[in-house]
């Protein structure tokens, strides 16, 4: 740019080229600024199986949809403007249209980019996990034997099992995630039947508790 | 009156060659759009799945992948390390690009470019004549303030405002909240400054113009002789600068510009059938390389 046909002297030059860089950062910065404040929202973004970790996944997903078009079950769709998770990255809402979990993982199997683990069994898929949020009106807790959540689960025995339990005084069988087998699809939160749903699948960094801080209790 | 929407740098040449000729690759480039945009859009609109995905990436008929070049330049210094795939797209795209002009794509494939050339259109036909001065260089540097963005973030950062890939996206898949960019986009170069967008600002246009800089087929104002000076070229076109060298200069006719998009509206306003298509290493005695 700077060395451009007309005459310039070294010191024009320099203050061009200067000038330029100063632009381009003062750009690049705002820009990142931006992108910084948008992705805030999406730490609640349900990605489809396979997906890389978030922030990776943000510089490998280049939002072409071949993804949400593979699916046969209109689970996924590519973020709209206004919309929580980053415009135009797939993601899906669990309650609406939970992952039927295909054994042949159409929507990774399409991802050109390595967004998606081309090569992901589903039974290691991980958009999430359930977790019991509501148990205040989780009609198990209120001592009838609802347990919708246990027998519409797809890794049925694995993922979700009613353990036995004590609420206000009474014996209640309790919903419980085993989030090692969990995958977070979603088919629990699509099929509860309290208004919202009691159960929900949230990214695994916010529904997990994670390992403790100080050593009390731990076997080694 | 018939004629009323007709532009006034064609005038000229609808009177001397007819109206079709003077309209000649203004609708090839036209139907060009439509049916690029068309194709993707039949699958989710029509279940007609002859092509996948978006501009970003896509999957014609199932036997190649195709993807944008500069999506995936923004993902690498977003740090991030694609399948082979997603290279191969790209590098293909590239070649075509290479061949056919660099921003063929803005001419010929970008949807925004309709968007602008009707602001354009409107700007003519209404008398707004406001035109701030832009640097067409502005889009260089945002070019490279959204490779200095995506690699602070780690994203692919020009995807979350790019009203290019809004807008085709938007199309195929439903656009939200983001018809409000397009309509910025739209004021912008309707009342703001001639051509701000395509030709100041938009960083997908500046990375094929830098792809168009060695692009095989090229403008070439062939018959320079025959020019009549009525200025007709430097209205229609969106880059007059790219005529000046070929039109009025010593060396090549060729137009060699990166910035050239092969719109073709040269051609079509000419009274006087200066300019064709050709491709460099032709296009005449007089040229310098």
């Amino acid at each position: 740019m700077a060395s451009g046909k007309r005459k310039m002297s070294r010191r024009t030059a320099i203050a061009e080229v200067a000038r330029t860089a100063g632009a381009v950062c003062l750009g690049g910065l705002s820009l990142a600024a931006l992108v910084r404040s948008a992705d805030q929202a999406d730490a609640r973004a349900l990605r489809p199986p396979g997906a890389q970790p978030e922030p990776d996944f943000l510089s490998a997903c280049v939002r072409c949809g071949l993804c949400v078009q593979a699916c046969p079950y209109g689970t996924l769709s590519l973020a709209e403007w206004g919309q929580e998770p980053a415009v135009g990255t797939p993601f899906f809402t669990p309650r609406e249209v939970p992952c039927y979990m295909c054994r042949d993982v159409p929507c990774a199997r399409a991802c050109p980019t390595g967004a998606l683990d081309r090569d992901i069994a589903i039974s290691d898929a991980d958009m999430g996990v359930a977790v019991l949020v509501g148990h205040e009106d989780c009609l198990n807790y209120k001592g009838m034997n609802c347990s919708i959540c246990v027998r519409v689960c797809p890794i049925r025995g694995d993922a979700i099992t009613l353990e036995e339990g004590e609420f206000n005084g009474r014996k209640i069988m309790v919903p419980t995630v085993h989030s090692a087998h969990c995958t977070g699809c979603g088919t629990c939160e699509k099929h509860c039947v309290t208004g919202h749903a009691s159960i929900r699948v949230l990214p695994r960094d916010l529904g997990l508790g994670g390992d403790g801080r100080n050593r009390a209790g731990r076997a080694t | 009156m018939i004629g009323w929407w007709i532009s006034d740098s064609r005038k000229l040449a609808v009177a001397s060659r007819g109206l079709l000729p003077a309209h000649k690759w203004w609708l090839l480039r036209r139907l060009c759009q439509v049916s690029v945009l068309g194709l993707f859009m039949l699958g989710p609109m029509a279940g007609i799945w002859l092509v996948r995905g978006n501009f970003a990436a896509s999957d014609i008929g199932g036997v190649v992948t195709l993807a944008d070049p500069y999506v995936l330049l923004q993902s690498l210094a977003g740090g991030a390390v694609p399948i082979a795939t997603m290279v191969v797209g790209a590098l293909l795209i590239l070649l075509l690009y290479l061949v056919v002009g660099g921003r063929a794509y803005c001419g010929w494939v970008c949807p925004v470019n309709i968007v602008t050339d009707t602001a354009h259109w409107l700007r003519e036909k209404t008398g707004l004549t406001r035109d701030r001065k832009l640097d067409r260089r502005s889009r260089l540097v945002i070019l490279g303030a959204t490779l200095v963005a995506s690699g602070l973030t780690g994203t692919i950062a020009w995807e979350f405002v790019n009203p290019v890939s809004l807008l085709q996206r938007g199309l195929i898949s439903g656009i939200g909240f983001g018809w409000t960019i397009i309509l910025a986009v739209f004021l912008l170069d309707l009342v703001v400054a001639r051509r701000a967008w395509c030709s100041h600002l938009c960083p997908v246009g500046a990375f094929y113009g830098l792809v168009g800089r060695a692009s095989v087929i090229r403008v070439s104002a062939a018959r320079r002789d025959a020019c009549t000076d009525c200025g007709a070229c430097f209205n229609i076109c969106p880059e007059p600068h790219v005529i000046v060298p070929a039109l009025k200069g010593e060396g090549s006719p060729l137009v060699l510009s990166g910035d050239c998009q092969n719109c073709g509206g040269c051609i079509d306003s000419c009274p006087v059938k200066v300019f064709n298509l050709s491709t460099r290493g032709r296009g005449g005695a007089g040229q310098a390389h």
